[in-house]
């Protein structure tokens, strides 16, 4: 068998050309050109000329990317806080009490996840608007504010707003990816807690907890990657009717947007070609350090052997 | 007699605990479910609402202004051209990244030739790099090979679809057994009929899943086509959506109406795949 195997296992090449032929073409070497570029003054139109690292020593001392890398933080960490609280209490409801619905509680919480960030956007910033707005309408009605909130027109209001979407968005997504973990949990460890008189909450805290952790690592590895590409629904959402300008006073303004901005409105690609070097820089750093710190903390004992 | 009406007396207590408890867990997840419906409910509704009757304040019951708002949402726009774009980019993209991606995670999991674990770990190491990376290399590239504004430059990535590979190769894996290759290689048929008469069928479940989730990528793909296209007629949704209000300015139906269009689609979509989808996204979280 061995040899019969070994005779077809150059098909395995060809098996793999297109994917490669695609993957080395088209994503690889646009990764590679984009590192080139960064050591390029270049506009998209005259010759590309070389400026070694001075993309660079631009990047670490523009405030501009200074402050996206501030904003997009800023509504990461208010957005990933309570997906995190919302995902893995709803987790632990669903899966361990005993109710109706299940289901369907699962599903209508994962929905807003699957619809088009972009379209979620404009919809919440003509639900938010400042006059006519939806929501301001039932804020107002039901007494619970007298003047109309400008969500989208105060600095304070339209950082937290994106956050609040954003957590609408993926607290769901959380909860499934933390039900699964709990599933694996075998239920031989609770009913064992449960002879010995620990309470729904002990074992939440000391059999859940802890053995949910790589799950937790992976939920806050994904949703950081995903936190600092930012990009569709800063975008759309400012009050005026230009896309993209991060407005009111570049509260908005994510680490992407300003690639973005960058490159295609102001035609700078080498600088932008840096600015997308950077971010993988950030994303990078963080993602070690998550994986390093979470695993330094692991019990000495093993904690509980399966 | 008296130690069993005090069980009793406990019994109900306990039970009478447990039962309000209940109640307010299901009213804050009745809530919760709430907030996830009520602006697409609130968008349905508008849609069909003319602006004056938008601006009056809520309603919980559909509007007449249905006709009047798509008569001027076409006017300026033409969403289902961007429907179509729409469509037209997502549905090769999915087939695609399917079909080449059971390929190449068929050759990684079934032949051992050289260099595949270096390829497989090449493989994996793209899913940590941001998408945003090569964008800017890739804009010059698509200038220099003619594929600006085509939408040719956004499906023809998905080819090399990382996610889909490592994703299917789990499957194969775990659900291909290698003395049905032996059996078929042994009655002579190529290593080409093999994998798309026998192999392809068999995993065809996993490949539903993985492609059911590309989809929704693809068609929710955002910055990309707006890196890339410049003309409005080939435009998909998100694009269109994102200029919505400044298309219509006042038409506040309109908008509501352009933007449902683009939305319950996907609604419908999960109302029949919930399962499918639900079920892919649990899978993404055990392959860690």
């Amino acid at each position: 068998m061995g040899r019969f195997r070994l005779r077809k296992d150059n098909y395995g090449y060809l098996f793999i050309i297109p994917f490669f032929l695609v993957f080395f073409g088209l994503q690889l070497y646009p990764i590679l050109y984009t590192l080139y570029l960064s050591f390029q003054q270049y506009d998209g139109i005259s010759e590309a000329e070389f400026i070694g690292m001075a993309n660079y020593a631009r990047l670490i001392k523009d405030p501009v990317f200074l402050k996206a890398i501030i904003n997009t933080w800023r509504i990461w960490i208010c957005n990933f806080i309570p997906q995190l609280i919302f995902g893995l209490g709803l987790a632990a409801v669903l899966t361990q009490v005993r109710m109706r619905g299940r289901n369907f509680f699962r599903a209508v919480y994962y929905l807003p996840n699957l619809v088009t960030a972009a379209s979620v956007g404009v919809l919440f910033s003509i639900l938010l608007g400042r006059q006519y707005g939806t929501f301001n309408q039932i804020l107002l009605k039901i007494g619970l504010i007298k003047e109309p909130i400008y969500f989208l027109g105060s600095t304070g209001w339209s950082s937290a707003t994106v956050s609040a979407i954003l957590w609408w968005m993926w607290f769901g997504h959380s909860m499934i990816i933390f039900m699964v973990g709990i599933r694996a949990i075998p239920d031989g460890l609770y009913e064992a807690a449960a002879i010995d008189g620990a309470s729904r909450w002990q074992s939440f805290w000391k059999i859940t907890m802890p053995l949910l952790k790589p799950i937790m690592i992976y939920v806050l590895v994904t949703s950081l990657i995903g936190g600092m590409q930012n990009f569709d629904i800063p975008y759309v959402i400012g009050e005026g009717m230009t896309l993209g300008t991060g407005e009111p006073q570049k509260i908005l303004l994510t680490m992407v947007m300003y690639l973005y901005n960058t490159a295609f409105r102001w035609s700078n690609r080498g600088y932008a070609a840096a600015i997308a070097y950077g971010l993988f820089f950030i994303i990078l750093v963080f993602s070690v350090l998550i994986f390093t710190f979470m695993r330094k903390r692991e019990p000495k004992s093993g904690g509980i052997k399966r | 007699m008296k130690y069993n009406t005090k069980a009793i007396k406990n019994y109900r207590k306990i039970f009478k605990n447990f039962r309000t408890s209940t109640v307010f867990l299901y009213i804050f997840l009745i809530l919760l479910a709430v907030i996830c419906y009520l602006p697409f409910y609130i968008m349905i509704i508008n849609g069909t609402r003319s602006t004056t009757q938008i601006n009056l304040g809520l309603s919980l019951l559909p509007g007449t202004g249905i006709v009047e708002n798509y008569v001027k949402m076409q006017s300026s726009m033409n969403i289902w051209r961007g429907f179509l774009n729409s469509i037209l980019i997502a549905v090769p993209s999915t087939l695609f990244s399917g079909y080449f991606g059971a390929l190449t995670a068929y050759a990684f999991s079934k032949f051992e030739f050289k260099g595949r674990n270096l390829l497989f770990w090449l493989v994996l190491a793209t899913m940590m790099v941001p998408t945003q990376l090569g964008l800017v290399g890739y804009y010059q590239l698509a200038c220099k090979i003619h594929l600006i504004d085509s939408l040719l430059a956004i499906i023809l990535p998905s080819i090399a679809s990382a996610g889909t590979v490592f994703f299917l190769k789990m499957y194969i894996d775990a659900n291909v057994n290698n003395a049905i290759l032996e059996a078929a290689r042994i009655d002579g048929s190529s290593e080409f009929y093999i994998f798309n008469r026998i192999v392809f069928p068999i995993i065809m479940p996993g490949v539903a899943i993985i492609s059911i989730l590309n989809f929704v990528f693809f068609w929710n793909n955002y910055i990309t086509p707006l890196a890339l296209l410049n003309s409005r007629e080939k435009f998909p949704l998100p694009i269109l959506i994102a200029l919505v209000k400044g298309t219509y300015k006042q038409n506040i139906g309109s908008q509501y109406l352009a933007i449902g269009i683009s939305i319950v689609p996907i609604i419908i979509s999960f109302m029949f795949f919930s399962r499918y989808i639900i079920s892919g996204v649990a899978a993404g979280a055990v392959k860690e």
